[in-house]
């Protein structure tokens, strides 16, 4: 990843019928980035994949590609390539001549195209698939054909829409180590649509979450599921405890009717903020050892670790940990300072959080 | 033994139906052969009826301007029908519905009420009732049958399809070529064999809107039966079925190799 900006969306704003799918978003892309757009269905992260791909005009706002305004180029006019979410091959053509489509509109050589053909096929592993029909493919296969199909093309930027969302787990997962690679022996610059946050873990390097239309948090993968600077993001992104607290002073939070220390500062004096707790960040321990104690409810073995939840001053809190103790225990609860993060409340109802439902 | 019974009925009974559906088509078909004149005598294996049919320079007139009409109505047809069905796939589920219903009432009309509006309107707008009023009438009532062909085409097509062709940087033009219309293709000939077999089966609207200078195969062997039964008559109808059968033949065939 570069400093240099690729892509840089400006103010854009977007509806339909009435219904506002983007707000005002500002957004830019670095080259060589790998920014994942993730967020739950109709969060806008495909239109706004959309609009950079030129398949959707904002209704405002400026699409600046390479310092170059782009917002009112077509679809065939612009440097990027998109693979779509149901792989859209040409049902009719075989796999060398779905990759050659773009080569040919080009008016390359023929020899140029097959040697084209033949190191993108590679690339995805599917050598000797040339002649073979996009039909008799299996979903992953279809899959790469669709990345090859694109990246033939040289793209400055791959545009991909939840390309791996028709896929089953174990596909999945090979396929989320093939995309990385790929981008690595590429060298360009992708923008992937999720909604899957174990995806957009894995392999990004910026991850963007986006809900009803606004951008929730930019950052790193690392900095997303550790800093989630609302309680959304915090839901979002892997599984926590979000307790409602007051931020007595600098290092102290007030939850559960217990002072806890905390290594925030500037939150102000008696402040209300939301709180996040990861579940795998909860350690029990004897009851005479904790901060504050509780009683276990459920256990679940969930193969790494046991899922339980420890009733405590009226809040269930959920706790992941490798140690095992039964319903009806009676446990001692301790947070590391470092593991109690804190958020603002959110002040507007459009910065309000959603809860989503998990399924 | 008992299913052996059963297999029996049942093949009789498929016999029975088809006897009933062909009969009256083989005995012309028979007919046709026929070297005597009688409708009830077998005077022996002859095809002159068939020479005779086309020494006949009005017959042939008829015939001429019967694949004509069928040719240019179904063509025309087509591209309306399928240009509109493009429009109509891309509107919005409640103007689509409407609009679907709409061009599905005119199939399902009587051919009398199509024939004796067509005939008014050409009347009123002072048309001179000819080869092209008959033309326009059968551009018209074959347009329902390529949207009804087209349609479900579109319906299955991956509309991403088309996106990908632009992203790949086709032109608009060049990706319906290349991509969205190969897709449909089945529908679209299937629409146009459907229009073809449709003119060349009209007979009734093309009598109200044809006027006098003109006639095709029906309103010919129409206007000849009406004079006497000639047995050319029963070998033009022999092949305007073949012709027919044909068609739908065909029209079966490019339905089926497009589901697969």
């Amino acid at each position: 990843m570069t400093d240099k900006k690729l892509i840089d969306l400006v103010n854009i704003t977007k509806s339909y019928d009435g219904d506002v799918i983007l707000d005002d978003l500002n957004l830019y892309v670095k080259e060589n980035e790998f920014l994942t757009l993730l967020g739950p269905s109709g969060c806008g992260k495909t239109t706004t994949l959309r609009i950079i791909g030129g398949f959707e005009t904002p209704d405002t706002g400026k699409v600046i590609f390479e310092g170059k305004d782009i917002t009112d180029l077509e679809p065939y006019e612009r440097q990027v390539n998109t693979v779509f979410q149901k792989y859209a091959l040409f049902p009719h053509m075989t796999v060398a001549e779905n990759i050659a489509f773009g080569l040919k509109i080009k008016k390359k050589s023929k020899a140029y195209i097959d040697d084209k053909i033949a190191h993108a096929l590679k690339l995805v592993n599917l050598d000797g698939y040339e002649n073979r029909s996009p039909e008799n493919l299996s979903g992953g296969q279809q899959q790469r054909v669709a990345i090859a199909r694109a990246i033939v093309n040289e793209p400055k930027v791959l545009l991909l829409d939840e390309p791996l969302g028709a896929l089953d787990l174990k596909l999945r997962q090979d396929m989320q180590y093939e995309l990385i690679r790929l981008k690595n022996e590429l060298g360009i610059t992708f923008v992937y649509v999720t909604h899957d946050q174990e995806e957009a873990l894995t392999m990004s390097d910026t991850i963007v979450v986006m809900n009803q239309g606004y951008i929730q948090q930019i950052g790193s993968p690392v900095d997303i599921y550790n800093e989630p600077e609302n309680a959304f993001v915090a839901d979002f992104i892997g599984e926590s405890n979000i307790i409602g607290g007051t931020f007595v002073e600098d290092k102290l939070v007030k939850i559960l009717g217990i002072n806890f220390p905390c290594v925030d500062v500037g939150f102000g004096r008696n402040k209300p903020v939301d709180v996040v707790i990861r579940p795998e960040d909860v350690d029990l321990v004897k009851p005479s050892e904790g901060i504050i104690t509780g009683t276990v409810t459920s256990l679940i073995f969930k193969g790494v670790h046991y899922e339980m939840e420890v009733m405590t001053n009226g809040y269930e809190l959920l706790v992941h940990s490798t140690d095992f103790f039964p319903v009806g225990k009676e446990v001692g609860i301790r947070v590391h300072p470092f593991n109690v993060h804190i958020m603002n409340k959110p002040e507007s109802e459009d910065e309000e959080a959603v809860v989503i439902d998990e399924d | 033994m008992k299913n052996t019974i059963k297999n029996y009925l049942q093949k009789f009974y498929i016999a029975l139906i088809l006897l009933f559906l062909y009969a009256p088509i083989a005995i012309l078909m028979v007919l046709s052969f026929n070297e005597s004149k009688s409708r009830s005598k077998w005077g022996g294996f002859t095809l002159k009826w068939y020479i005779e049919l086309f020494q006949n320079r009005e017959i042939m007139n008829a015939l001429y301007t019967t694949l004509i009409i069928a040719f240019l109505s179904a063509l025309i047809a087509t591209i309306i029908g399928t240009a509109a069905s493009i429009g109509i796939n891309r509107m919005k589920i409640v103007p689509k519905t409407t609009i679907l219903s709409i061009t599905n009432i005119p199939m399902l009309n009587a051919d009398i009420v199509t024939a004796i509006s067509l005939m008014l309107l050409f009347v009123a707008m002072r048309f001179t009732l000819g080869f092209r009023t008959v033309l326009i009438s059968h551009i018209t009532f074959n347009i329902p049958y390529v949207v009804l062909s087209v349609m479900p085409k579109l319906k299955q097509l991956n509309i991403n399809t088309y996106e990908a062709a632009l992203d790949l940087g086709a032109k608009p033009v060049y990706a319906f070529y290349k991509v969205v219309f190969p897709e449909i293709f089945p529908g679209v000939l299937s629409g146009f064999l459907l229009s073809f077999t449709m003119s060349l089966d009209d007979f009734v609207i093309t009598h109200f809107t044809k006027g006098i200078s003109v006639d095709t195969l029906s309103t010919k062997i129409y206007s000849e039966v009406r004079k006497g039964i000639k047995p050319e008559m029963y070998a033009l109808s022999t092949l305007m079925f073949v012709a027919v059968l044909i068609l739908l033949t065909l029209v079966n065939y490019s339905k089926n190799k497009g589901k697969k």
